[in-house]
């Protein structure tokens, strides 16, 4: 279910890294959770993010949550099919549903998250 | 936390659960969209054991209904529904509700799962020198809602009442599913349907036969979720959002269920002075121009100044936009008006818009 290259993070964000190029969604966890995702408010091409800095809103009919950035660096790509069709989020959240990517300022940010068997372990104690 | 008498058929079918209002209650099933497309398609089931029931019995029934109501509650005879508002002296609501005139001498009224104390304890303090008897069974009753064009062909099956002669708004006792309900023809999506009422112990069975009846129909279970997404889209009005204790059902564009030449009810003065010198304000239907989702609480700018917040707003599913109601000052009411409201950083547009959003075409 979750990718053992990926990232993640306790808010249920997801980052793939290729060379300095940071891929970032939302887990399956996440998508279920907010049911059918109908809306997301992407950020400008080249804004600076901090990790834990705020991506984005993204809507499901009932709620709305922030996106997380698991990491610092430079939005350097906005998925802008998702403004057309947001339900590949809960349709492909670890691969047509991402949301951006960054340019890394700092690959020690990675330190802090988990690979796939520790989130997986980490939803087992919420579903308690 | 409160559990209807259908949780363990929600819990088998896969239901994420949340709590509303002390309730355990599914919020969705298989999704909210899919589920309110399949309400407006063919059929939805909506377990609604939570609302509130009240009895009013006795000699002084219709009188007492009629002093703390604003509709004409004289026009029911026994099968007869009516939607209608409970009253404050003010000609606000302490809540919305439907009376069921089940005999002469008692009156069933349904009201919100939140205010089902209050209404009770409200009521109670009114009865003064009325002749009547006041009973809350609430926790006995359990309520199906079966709303969608198939409802029909789905419950006929199931029952010895006649369902297809039925009025809109009538009632009848009969079983369903080999059980003893009250069946009427209401409910909360702008679709046709029924509301079953059950006071059995263990009326699991009556969900678990409605659904099976509805396979082949497209029926599917449906959520609070999609509850409502569907009754915004047909401008059905939630209390706590649209109306409360400080709204009329004049300044909630329900005109219709106030009754004047009825004779006294409960704030009848106040309505009266508000209906002659006008309105101040009034309850429209909006939807966003520019990209968004406005929902409740957001706030509501005209010419930039800030002049109140939405009241009720969602996605809609069927019209794959964002819908709502917003109290406008009575001036800035007119179909196509356009005003903003505040989505987090941003003021986005919006425009009056006709209502409601939905209107069945069978």
């Amino acid at each position: 279910m979750y990718p053992n290259n990926f990232h993640y993070t306790k808010d249920h964000e997801w980052v793939e890294v290729k060379g300095d190029i940071a891929t970032v969604g939302i887990t399956d966890y996440a998508q279920n959770h907010l049911g059918d995702v109908v809306y997301i408010e992407l950020p400008a091409i080249g804004k600076a993010l901090d990790a834990h800095s705020t991506i984005g809103t993204i809507e499901s009919v009932r709620a709305v949550s922030e996106i997380f950035s698991p990491v610092s660096g430079e939005v350097i790509e906005a998925n802008g099919a998702l403004n057309n069709s947001p339900e590949v989020v809960n349709q492909d959240p670890h691969g047509k549903g991402w949301i951006i990517r960054l340019k890394m300022k700092n690959k020690g940010d990675l330190q802090a998250l988990m690979n796939a068997a520790d989130y997986e372990k980490y939803l087992e104690g919420l579903e308690e | 936390m409160k559990q209807t008498r259908f949780n363990a058929n929600h819990r088998k079918r896969g239901a994420k659960m949340i709590e509303f209002v002390g309730w355990d209650m599914p919020v969705e099933y298989k999704g909210i969209i899919d589920e309110h497309i399949a309400c407006r398609t063919a059929a939805g089931l909506f377990d609604v054991s939570h609302m509130g029931e009240i009895h009013i019995t006795g000699k002084d029934a219709l009188a007492f209904v009629q002093h703390i109501s604003p509709n004409d509650v004289a026009r029911l005879s026994p099968g007869m529904v009516q939607y209608t508002a409970l009253m404050t002296a003010k000609g606000t609501y302490v809540d919305d509700m439907l009376v069921y005139c089940l005999h002469p001498e008692f009156y069933l009224l349904v009201v919100n799962a939140a205010n089902t104390d209050k209404d009770y304890a409200y009521i109670v303090a009114q009865k003064g020198a009325f002749q009547v008897s006041l009973d809350n069974p609430s926790d006995r009753y359990s309520q199906l809602a079966l709303q969608g064009r198939k409802a029909i062909p789905i419950l006929q099956p199931l029952t010895d009442v006649a369902l297809a002669p039925m009025k809109s708004f009538t009632c009848a006792f009969g079983k369903v599913a080999g059980k003893e309900c009250l069946v009427s023809r209401t409910g909360y999506t702008g679709e046709d349907g029924f509301e079953v009422y059950s006071l059995d112990p263990e009326p699991g069975p009556l969900w678990d036969a409605i659904i099976e009846s509805g396979k082949p129909h497209g029926l599917q279970p449906v959520g609070l979720g999609a509850r409502d997404t569907l009754r915004l889209e047909a401008k059905l009005p939630l209390y706590g959002n649209d109306i409360d204790d400080t709204t009329t059902p004049l300044e909630a564009d329900f005109k219709w269920i106030v009754k004047f030449k009825k004779g006294e009810f409960l704030g009848r003065d106040v309505l009266v002075r508000q209906n002659e010198e006008g309105i101040s304000r009034k309850l429209v239907g909006f939807e966003l121009v520019d990209r968004g989702i406005a929902r409740p609480h957001y706030p509501v700018y005209l010419g930039g100044v800030q002049t109140g917040q939405v009241a009720s707003g969602t996605f809609s599913p069927l019209f794959k936009k964002s819908i709502g109601l917003v109290y406008l000052p009575i001036n800035k009411t007119a179909i196509g008006t356009e005003f903003e409201i505040g989505i987090r950083d941003r003021k986005v547009k919006a425009v009056v818009v006709p209502t409601p959003f939905y209107k069945r075409d069978y």
